[in-house]
């Protein structure tokens, strides 16, 4: 397991990027598939830095573990409760002028990944996603 | 990202470079709200783009309006396989003009 211990402000993204380039990189999965778990990422990260401490500063910890045929990764932070999952998906069939800007992130989050969990437990909130390569 | 400007005519293009993301994707918002405050039509080169998460989405839904509503275009050029993919995943490959 890898793990990164980050404060929760945007600015950090290009941290949390290298961190999962790093795991990407060794995995023995196509340039789609290494792309799309970046991109999970940087959806739940920025989530958490945008929404999670109202008030202030705070950290978010985030662990990447490779099986041999799936790698998941799990984000932790103690800011306010929220479940992302509960947020209604974007019709993605309207046309520009009926588009709406927001639920974007997460709708990628989910087509992007196998499967996807949010929990709150002991004062945090914790939020899993998996994804299996084949071959 | 870097962005390259290169002016033809009263068109305008916008060479792309490095990752459109929550970091960057301001860069190219104020690039096109300059671009599209002018008279003529937009290309973006995304050669040198291979990543596009929702933060440069919504920056290019905002120049497909912006340009629409002005009574120009805004096209996209050499878009990667791994950012066609995300186009795709999220219904912007049908909102988007892609060469």
């Amino acid at each position: 397991m890898h793990e990164l211990k980050v404060s929760a402000n945007v600015e950090r993204l290009e941290e949390v990027l290298d961190f999962i380039a790093a795991d990407a990189e060794i995995l023995p999965a196509d340039a789609k598939f290494k792309n799309n778990l970046k991109i999970a990422v940087e959806e739940i990260f920025v989530n958490i830095a945008l929404y999670a401490y109202p008030s202030g500063e705070g950290d978010v910890v985030i662990s990447a573990s490779t099986a041999p045929d799936n790698i998941t990764v799990e984000f932790r932070d103690s800011g306010t409760p929220y479940n992302p999952l509960i947020k209604t998906d974007p019709d993605t069939t309207l046309s520009i002028d009926e588009r709406e800007i927001g639920g974007l992130g997460i709708f990628m989050v989910k087509q992007m990944m196998d499967s996807v969990a949010y929990r709150y437990e002991d004062g945090f909130n914790i939020f899993t996603m998996s994804k299996h390569w084949s071959g | 990202m870097d962005i390259i400007k290169s002016q033809n005519g009263a068109d305008t293009a916008l060479s792309l470079k490095g990752r459109l993301d929550t970091v960057t994707s301001p860069k190219l918002q104020d690039a096109l709200t300059e671009v599209l405050s002018g008279s003529g039509d937009v290309e973006l080169d995304f050669a040198g783009i291979d990543y596009v998460s929702s933060a440069g989405l919504r920056v290019l839904l905002f120049g497909q309006k912006k340009s629409q509503s002005s009574g120009k275009s805004m096209k996209l050029k050499n878009v990667s396989p791994e950012v066609m993919e995300v186009f795709e995943i999220t219904g912007f490959s049908g909102m988007l003009t892609i060469e």
